[in-house]
């Protein structure tokens, strides 16, 4: 079957020019292409967090678990588990997921969860209409910051190669065609996967022309070497004004085995007898 | 030597952090549990690793017990300080065995480095030279000793025997424990936690999330390391706000799931429930409390979290709160627990602490789980699927994902029946609303549980009422003084009308609870029922029968 519509009728409420359309555009065919490849959509699953991006699941007719700020990775992460046979893939924020939800992002990537995560990143907060993130440049003036951050952004790619993660890429809204590769690629990894996508925030963080200058394509290269990744990481800092490549850090297919919940395996008698056998052992 | 006085034993076994004390009362437990009587037992312990002052405290008795008394019949002594520090629980008929390598006078003393080195035997088995030694002061027959080990010491059966014998060789017998004659076979001595593990397994459960911290951490032990004989996944995340997240994960992808921790871990916890409240997501929440605030007394007991526990959470929700009292109520109540988590799709609550999570009592070992609720909830098939529709329960109806024809939209928004985000004044009200009937179809259904406790002892003027663990020494004493107890083993939704109907002709309420501000007594005020007196506990030990006894019989004077 085929032909699923994967849009709600729900009002959209981005800001005109928000790159989260992208990204919903870009998932909207990855969808598609999984349904003609023989995904039945019922056992797609969306987790969001909170912020401008987590609307998409409000705007996407597929199972959708709208959680709270950082917490879509443990809430994916617990579904995944509990039905290895979904698949489950986490919108998430760069706020939400760098700064409040930090700690489940390292360990998601550390456990090789089976799920794919798309960060939103596009280095404010949207939603609260305008602070740095962990992602924002050195001296970004927000309304927490008035005066200019006085820290260094991170670097998620880097952070998370450290952290373990086996699929690592970075894609941006402009180049869609791209994103939609990146993203299909991510999902059928088995695997963690994350996807740093660099979008703007049309209200608030304008880079448009800055990321359409210096954005280019990795070269090719062998992916699976960690240390080349690593290099190729380190190139842009998230601060400096110097190329920003695009494309799969590092790609790793040693996967975790994903093995079905044990408790599929006994039936109510015999997890009665296991109880009772256990109280006899007691005596 | 002389029978024992009375159907009513203590047994201290005291020793260094590390020496295996626990264990040592546990099998002194089962030798008793074997002679027929009703065992508990209690282990006290510092917040380390290695060194510090541990004991445990086992008590038999010919009734029912739920908890210590300040006394010892028979002392293990491994260390000086053991006699020290406990004198004053001793009498003139203290049996008082020590290992007198490292103890000075009193009793009967028995070397166990000497043992051991004559059974070529590891300093491990220490204790079993002790074990044997008390079983001879007892008067329990060495074959006694032989079922237990062959039982609950399976490695190293046949050297740790023989490293008993020469224990039990080596004293003379002071008190002789006749069997209980109570006939039949011994009871299963589980930990609180233990029973509560069953429950949950009998209930359901499928996975069980939970990050270390004492007093629950027994409860992941257990199910990690029964986790394949019983069919479950168990999982240690990174955080406690991690562990709850998961869950709620879990239950949306249509399995059973449970968490647990203590004050401090459920302080993490508190923005996903609020989250399973709102997104209406079933989850059971073991909260073993423990000493607080922070950090507090990490070892030591607590009933002070009931109100937190009651209200946790941004905004308002309905939940499920049961504080069961004795392993038997943990274990029922536990599945009752995960039924109703699922029936109602709300968060709940298994409140529990020190004494009964930690807590060692005998528990029927053919015990039957209650009966499911009947609540159905069908869903509609000719329309599309809705996850929050709106019903006159409240409740509606459950779809997971990868069901044919439903797009399962959970949301921590205010959401619409379709579980899209919205802002509307007019579906907000009517969400509101939908999740207030199944607060009272919640309330209905615990109406026909057995919700209150009332033993049904003691005259008709006076009633003790108390909740959680301080049951076990409520129980004893009011039975002792002819007190009517009652004990709400649901606090929330509160059974008011039940606590009212049971208290009929009540005139002197006395409320016993281990806090410092009374917090059962301020339920039971909101709810118009007025307690003339609270007895009320906070040292972080359990309240004993013998302190309790000579605090009510003032009261009652």
């Amino acid at each position: 079957m085929t032909g699923t519509n994967f849009v709600t009728s729900a009002q959209n409420t981005w800001c005109p020019g928000c790159g989260n359309f992208s990204i919903q555009h870009t998932l909207k065919n990855v969808f598609a292409d999984m349904e003609k490849s023989g995904t039945d959509p019922r056992n797609i699953v969306l987790v969001t967090g909170i912020g401008c991006h987590a609307k998409i699941a409000d705007y996407m007719n597929v199972n959708s678990f709208y959680s709270i700020h950082g917490r879509a990775i443990p809430v994916a992460t617990g579904i995944k588990l509990a039905n290895p046979d979904l698949t489950v893939i986490c919108c998430v924020g760069d706020g939400d997921t760098y700064a409040e939800g930090l700690d489940h992002l390292i360990f998601a990537a550390k456990r090789n969860i089976d799920i794919t995560v798309l960060v939103h990143d596009n280095r404010v907060y949207g939603l609260t209409v305008g602070q740095y993130t962990p992602t924002s440049p050195l001296g970004f003036r927000g309304k927490s910051t008035p005066e200019g951050t006085h820290e260094h952004p991170m670097n998620p790619i880097e952070l998370m190669l450290a952290s373990g993660a086996t699929y690592v890429a970075r894609g941006y809204t402009r180049k869609m065609d791209q994103l939609r590769t990146l993203v299909s690629r991510g999902i059928g990894h088995r695997g963690f996967s994350f996807i740093d996508i660099l979008q703007i925030c049309a209200t608030f963080f304008p880079v448009t022309d800055s990321y359409n200058a210096r954005v280019y394509d990795l070269p090719s290269y062998d992916t699976a070497d960690f240390s080349l990744a690593c290099e190729k990481a380190r190139e842009w800092d998230y601060n400096a004004d110097s190329p920003l490549s695009l494309g799969v850090f590092y790609e790793k297919t040693a996967g975790r085995p994903e093995g079905k919940v044990d408790g599929a395996h006994l039936s109510e008698k015999e997890r009665e007898q296991a109880l009772y056998a256990f109280l006899a052992s007691r005596q | 030597m002389g029978n024992f006085m009375g159907q009513d034993v203590s047994v201290l076994i005291g020793g260094r952090a590390g020496e295996g004390i626990n264990n040592a009362g546990m099998v002194v437990a089962h030798l008793m549990n074997h002679l027929g009587y009703h065992a508990c037992m209690y282990y006290d312990y510092p917040s380390l690793i290695r060194g510090g002052h541990n004991f445990a405290l086992v008590r038999i008795a010919d009734r029912p017990i739920g908890i210590h008394r300040e006394r010892a019949d028979f002392v293990l002594a491994l260390n000086q300080e053991t006699i020290e520090r406990h004198a004053r629980k001793f009498h003139d008929g203290t049996a008082i065995i020590v290992n007198s390598d490292t103890v000075r006078g009193g009793g009967q003393g028995i070397s166990i480095t000497g043992i051991l080195k004559a059974e070529g035997a590891p300093a491990i088995m220490g204790n079993s030279a002790m074990i044997g030694a008390f079983a001879k002061a007892a008067g329990i027959p060495f074959d006694t000793v032989t079922t237990v080990f062959s039982r609950h010491l399976p490695k190293g059966t046949e050297k740790n025997l023989a490293v008993a014998r020469r224990g039990y060789e080596q004293v003379e017998t002071v008190h002789r424990l006749a069997p209980a004659g109570t006939g039949g076979r011994p009871r299963a001595l589980v930990s609180g936690n233990e029973a509560i593990g069953l429950g949950l397994v009998a209930g359901g459960l499928a996975a069980y999330i939970s990050y270390p911290m004492t007093p629950s951490s027994s409860l992941l032990h257990f199910l990690a390391e029964n986790a394949s004989r019983f069919g479950i996944t168990v999982i240690h995340p990174e955080n406690e706000i991690a562990v709850m997240l998961m869950a709620l994960g879990f239950s949306y992808a249509g399995r059973h799931a449970a968490v647990g921790t203590s004050g401090g871990g459920f302080c993490l916890m508190t923005e996903g429930l609020s989250l399973a409240g709102m997104a209406e997501i079933p989850v059971v929440i073991l909260v073993s409390q423990r000493t607080g605030p922070s950090t507090g007394l990490p070892t030591y007991t607590a009933q002070s979290d009931l109100r937190f526990i009651l209200h946790a959470g941004q905004g308002e929700f309905p939940r499920f709160v049961v504080a069961p009292g004795d392993p038997e109520q943990a274990f029922s109540w536990s599945c009752r627990a995960m039924d109703i988590a699922w029936k109602f799709q709300v968060p709940a609550f298994i409140l529990a602490d020190k004494t009964l999570s930690e807590g060692f009592s005998g528990m029927d070992p053919g015990v039957k789980p209650p009966e499911k609720m009947d609540v159905p909830f069908l869903r509609d098939e000719k329309n599309p699927y809705e996850r929050y529709r709106v019903t006159d329960s409240g409740i509606s109806p459950l779809a997971f994902p990868g069901t044919q024809g439903a797009v399962v939209k959970a949301n921590g928004y205010a959401h619409d029946a379709a579980g899209i985000t919205t802002e509307d004044a007019d579906t907000v009200r009517a969400m509101t609303e939908k999740r207030l009937r199944k607060g009272k179809s919640l309330a209905d259904a615990v109406a026909k549980l057995p919700a209150v406790n009332s033993p049904g002892h003691g005259g008709p003027d006076t009633a003790v009422i108390c909740w959680g663990s301080v049951l076990g020494a409520c129980s004893e004493v009011c039975s002792d003084l002819g007190i009517r107890l009652i004990q709400p083993v649901v606090l929330s939704p509160f059974p008011a009308e039940e606590i009212k109907r049971t208290l009929a002709g009540v005139q002197r309420l006395i409320v016993v609870e281990e806090n410092a501000t009374g917090q059962l007594g301020s339920l039971l005020r909101e709810a118009g029922i007025p307690a003339a007196r609270q007895i009320l506990h906070w040292d972080g030990r359990p309240l004993t029968p013998d302190a309790l006894a000579a605090q009510l019989q003032e009261a009652i004077r």
